[in-house]
């Protein structure tokens, strides 16, 4: 028997449909920390061109490896730039590659799922055997490879990231809708006489979304890691531009005795990373959706 | 008197709900099992009797708590024990099989391996000893050679057989108690003719007690001495098998049983109104209130106890079961329904054939199919405007084939298919013209799979009048609202989703949708078998109303022969995909017929315990329909030999224009089924 349908809802509007997700994630202690931390880079990264205190890239000489200070809280690196305004610029650039990474990894990934679910086939079988022979290239070499024929422009970087990490969503959209497909309802609409659109649209997509969306998110906290990683190796942003992986690569060799320039972007990135995991997690469990059954790693 | 094993005392079982109020699903349930006796336990969907037999083993499912009271067995409360003392009980004094009992076996493993850790776990058998209990369990549940089937993989079984197994690890512990949730449901009507024949011969011959939990009063009436009748969380009547059957003096039970279709009456039966309550949502006063027949004032705001006659050995809990305690209609009236039959043919299918198998390469490219053994083959079938033909069969032979390919879903092999007598339909969805789809629509068995659970109401009914009509705001609305009246709901429905309607309330939503598309025939694939009994009837009634409305033809696919008979005017009776008798229905229901209509018949199960199913041949399950001959030959008890296995047997037609396809003679085979 369902017990959980016992008081009958009337139908919500989007607006409070979103609001009670969020509070039931909320009302769990890691989802609370989890929004908490990635609302704190969100705004962070909003204003932070607005609070920072120094300019990003302006070079001194005289104030090389400084240890933190009232004028300069978390200290100076190498070429005595503010490690605080190059750590809460360093999160903008983060999220906003990889947010948009994220979205196109999304759509893309999502929709061709959804498209071999239903096809299903001979199209399904070839579309995957791609998928999974791109899925076999190591990414990073891939990214290297691409980002060292045109070139590390934010142009180029959300476009390829979302790329390589829509190939899960793929993988995850396909089986989401492999449930949903062999349902009455969809064999109705097909007899009705809908147009595949349609039925994706109107049939699919509101079935799918869901799970959809979940591995989007937990996406988004690898893609971050994978970013990072590459403007670590010198792929990823070019300098200037203050970014956390390019700071903890610059300042490693100093670690030892000016571990202030190399703790800022860790603490940064690690706590976005745990920040969006605990989002997302929180959100499937929102959803009611258990992961441990989904998404293949 | 008769040792007590199992009492059941006060108990109240339920859960918090989100708001942090205590809902019950129990309601201060007091039974008790006696040594020996079979006790039925009998209910819709929701009413409970499957949580009372799980704190019957000391069990209560994950989010339930236990409110009050007790259940003991062997004079200690089960529901107080601990885990470790309760796992020495649970398998060797008190052993249960489940519903899905084929799944719950183990698939890698080999079946007597899997009897013999049951043997391991709850028995103190060794060895040598086991090995000899093996084959005897399974002499006793009666499966063909011992030896081999130990030797095979559960898939390798049929889904009667795989029962049997899990009866005979049941038995391995040699149990007190046997709680059985219904273990029958789900299978083919003969296998379950045969399972529960089994169960009366086990109960018999080892004197173990059994519950036996169902929502069939059909399966409850040939196993039970003894039954409880649940409603929303309360034993509403208890009492000796036969008088519950025969007399019953509560009016749910009354209404229940007069909503079951029977074999031997034509005409639908009549229909509850209403649903049961949710818990949760019970009011002051008796809880069967809103769909009572007999109910007067007093009970809108009194409940009334459980009150043991005496002179009837019976417990009810109803202030007015005297007013029904003299009514011997129970078994008698059916709405007659009219046929509105015309004379004009709508549907045509005429040697039509399917086939499942794998094209390959070379028949992709000269788009065929080829198989000389197809699932479906030699279908013809003439129906009539406004006629309602059923297709019924066991599971596998081929109903829901015939029925997608009618609906465009599924490539017919060969033969035509003509709408009107002039429109092909052979073809499939994509080459079909959209008028030629809206003409056929389909609603299916399961609502909960049918509806989108992400459309309400309102958009559900909406797709097909905006494809097919284009229709849009306020004018679509109005014939939304339209729709869902005809069907018995009201407006306020359109907002809510499927997950807030009831199995039946569903039900009337697709075929509100089915209606939407103004189609002249309605596939309609076992639409009442994931109903409850007393919502069935409505939906058979709605059906009915809507077709005299409409002027709809129906073909009807069911594997419940009474529910056939009491809503349609033609029947046809199909094995492994072949065509085995086709007639009017009251012909088909009647003799001489097709040796496998007898045994389909023969497997009915009436709510009556003096009607005893007939178990005519094996509830063996064939895979494949034979290359040659007749269909039925693999299990055909009255086979004549070379004949039947080489010849495709010839149409015979009777006098009162009933087809049977056999190699017997009509005399003979009347002659043999009278006696
Ligand atoms: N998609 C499929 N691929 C291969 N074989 C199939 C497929 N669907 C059904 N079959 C086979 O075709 C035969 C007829 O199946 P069908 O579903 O038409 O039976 P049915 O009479 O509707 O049974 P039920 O009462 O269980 O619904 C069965 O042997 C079944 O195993
Ligand atoms: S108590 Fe009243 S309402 Fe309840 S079943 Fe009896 S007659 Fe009907
Ligand atoms: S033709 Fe032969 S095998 Fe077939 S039903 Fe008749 S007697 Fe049985
Ligand atoms: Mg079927």
């Amino acid at each position: 028997m369902k017990l959980d349908n016992i008081y009958q809802e009337e139908k919500k509007s989007n607006f409070a449909k979103v609001s009670e997700i969020i509070i039931t994630m909320a009302s769990r202690p890691s989802g609370f920390i989890g929004l908490s931390i990635l609302i704190f880079h969100v705004v962070l990264a909003f204003i932070s061109p607005y609070i920072a205190p120094y300019d990003f890239k302006a070079i001194n000489p005289t104030l090389m490896l400084q240890a933190p200070s009232a004028e300069y809280w978390f200290g100076t690196d190498d070429l005595g730039r503010d490690v605080f305004t190059r750590t809460i610029l360093g999160g903008r650039t983060a999220l906003t590659i990889t947010f948009f990474g994220s979205l196109i990894a999304l759509l893309w990934g999502g929709l061709l799922g959804i498209f071999c679910g239903l096809v299903g086939g001979k199209t399904d079988d070839v579309v995957m055997r791609i998928v999974d022979a791109f899925l076999s290239i190591p990414w990073i070499l891939a990214m290297l490879l691409i980002v060292s024929l045109l070139g590390t422009s934010t142009e180029v970087l959300i476009p390829a990231l979302g790329f390589f990490y829509g190939k899960g969503i793929v993988r995850v959209a396909r089986a989401a809708t492999h449930d949903v497909i062999a349902k009455d309802f969809i064999v109705s609409a097909r007899a009705r006489g809908h147009s595949n659109f349609s039925i994706i649209w109107n049939e699919i997509i509101p079935n799918v979304r869901d799970s959809i969306l979940v591995e989007g998110a937990m996406r988004w906290s690898w893609m971050l890691l994978g970013f990072s990683s590459l403007s670590f190796l010198g792929f990823g942003v070019s300098p200037p531009t203050p970014d956390w992986g390019l700071m903890i690569s610059n300042a490693r060799g100093l670690m030892s005795f000016a571990y202030w320039s190399v703790i800022a972007p860790i603490v940064g990135l690690s706590s976005l990373i745990i920040g969006i995991n605990l989002t997302a997690d929180a959100f499937a469990k929102a959803l009611g959706i258990d992961r441990s059954t989904k998404a293949p790693v | 008197m008769t040792e007590i094993i199992q009492k059941v005392k006060n108990l109240s079982i339920g859960f918090k709900s989100k708001k942090g109020e205590e809902i019950l699903i129990l309601r201060n349930i007091t039974t008790n099992v006696k040594k020996g006796e079979t006790v039925g336990i009998v209910g819709e969907s929701g009413s409970g009797k499957s949580t009372l037999a799980l704190a019957m083993m000391g069990y209560v499912k994950h989010g339930l708590y236990t409110i009050g009271g007790e259940c003991e067995f062997n004079s200690s409360n089960l529901l107080k024990m601990k885990n470790r003392d309760l796992e020495k009980i649970r398998g060797r004094k008190i052993a249960m099989i489940p519903q899905n009992a084929g799944q719950a076996l183990t698939p890698n493993l080999k079946i007597g391996y899997q009897i013999d850790e049951a043997l391991q776990l709850h028995s103190d058998l060794k060895e040598e000893e086991r090995e000899q209990k093996i084959s005897e369990l399974l002499n006793k549940v009666r499966l063909p050679s011992p030896e081999t089937i130990a030797l095979r993989y559960p898939h390798e079984l049929s889904g009667g057989q795989q029962q049997r197994v899990a009866v005979a690890m049941a038995l391995a512990g040699t149990p007190d108690l046997l709680l059985l949730d219904e273990p029958t449901t789900g299978l083919d009507v003969t296998t379950q003719a045969h399972v529960l024949e089994l169960l009366n011969f086990i109960a018999k011959d080892t004197g173990t007690s059994m519950v036996y939990v169902s929502h069939d009063l059909g399966a409850i009436a040939q196993v039970s001495d003894r039954i409880i009748v649940m409603y929303s969380g309360e034993i509403v009547l208890e009492g000796p098998s036969r008088d519950i059957l025969k007399k019953p003096i509560h009016p749910y039970t009354y209404g229940l049983l007069k909503s079951i279709p029977k074999l031997s009456l034509a005409g639908l039966p009549q229909s509850m109104p209403g649903s049961q309550p949710q818990p949760g949502t019970m009011h002051r006063g008796c809880s069967f209130f809103d769909r009572c027949n007999f109910s007067e004032e007093k009970c809108k705001n009194n409940s009334p106890q459980l009150e043991y006659l005496e002179e009837l050995n019976t417990s009810v809990r109803c202030f007015n079961y005297k007013s029904l305690m003299n009514d011997n209609q129970v078994n008698q009236t059916v709405n007659k329904i009219k046929t509105s039959l015309q004379d004009k043919e709508i549907l045509n299918l005429s040697e039509v054939s399917i086939s499942y198998a794998r094209q390959k390469l070379l028949d992709q490219v000269l788009n065929r199919i080829s198989d000389d053994n197809p699932t479906v083959k030699d279908i013809n079938i003439n129906i009539k405007k406004g006629e309602t033909i059923a297709l019924v069969g066991e599971s596998g032979s081929g109903k829901s084939t015939i029925l997608k390919s009618i609906a465009g879903l599924l490539r017919t092999k060969g033969g035509i298919i003509k709408f009107d007598q002039d429109r092909n339909l052979s073809s499939d969805l994509k080459e079909r013209d959209p008028n030629d789809l809206r003409i056929i629509q389909l609603i299916f068995q399961n609502p909960d799979e049918s509806l989108n659970p992400n459309h309400t109401v309102e958009e559900i009914i909406a797709q097909p009048l905006k494809l097919y009509f284009g229709l849009k705001g306020e004018e679509l609305k109005k014939n939304i609202i339209d729709l869902l009246q005809k069907v018995r709901l009201g407006e306020f429905y359109m907002s809510r989703y499927p997950r807030q309607l009831s199995g039946g309330e569903k039900q009337r939503v697709a075929v509100a949708r089915a209606f939407a598309a103004k189609p002249d025939i309605i596939l309609c694939d076992e639409v009442t078998s994931a109903l409850d009994v007393s919502v069935q009837a409505a939906v058979l009634n709605l059906l009915q109303q809507l077709k005299e409305d409409f002027g709809t033809t129906y073909i009807f696919v069911s594997h419940d022969l009474a529910v056939v008979r009491a809503i349609s005017d033609r029947v046809a009776v199909l094995y492994q995909g072949r065509l085995c008798e086709v007639g009017p229905s009251k012909d088909v229901y009647q003799f001489p017929s097709h040796p496998y209509t007898e045994v389909l018949l023969g497997a009915v199960l009436e709510p009556d315990p003096d009607i005893k199913p007939k178990l005519v041949a094996e509830d063996i399950v064939e895979e494949k329909p034979p290359q040659k001959g007749c269909s039925f030959q693999g299990r055909c008890s009255r086979i004549l030999g070379d004949i039947c296995k080489n010849e495709v047997p010839p149409w015979q037609i009777t006098n009162s224009g009933n087809s049977i396809r056999c190699h017997i003679p009509l005399k003979e085979l009347q002659k043999d089924q009278i006696n």
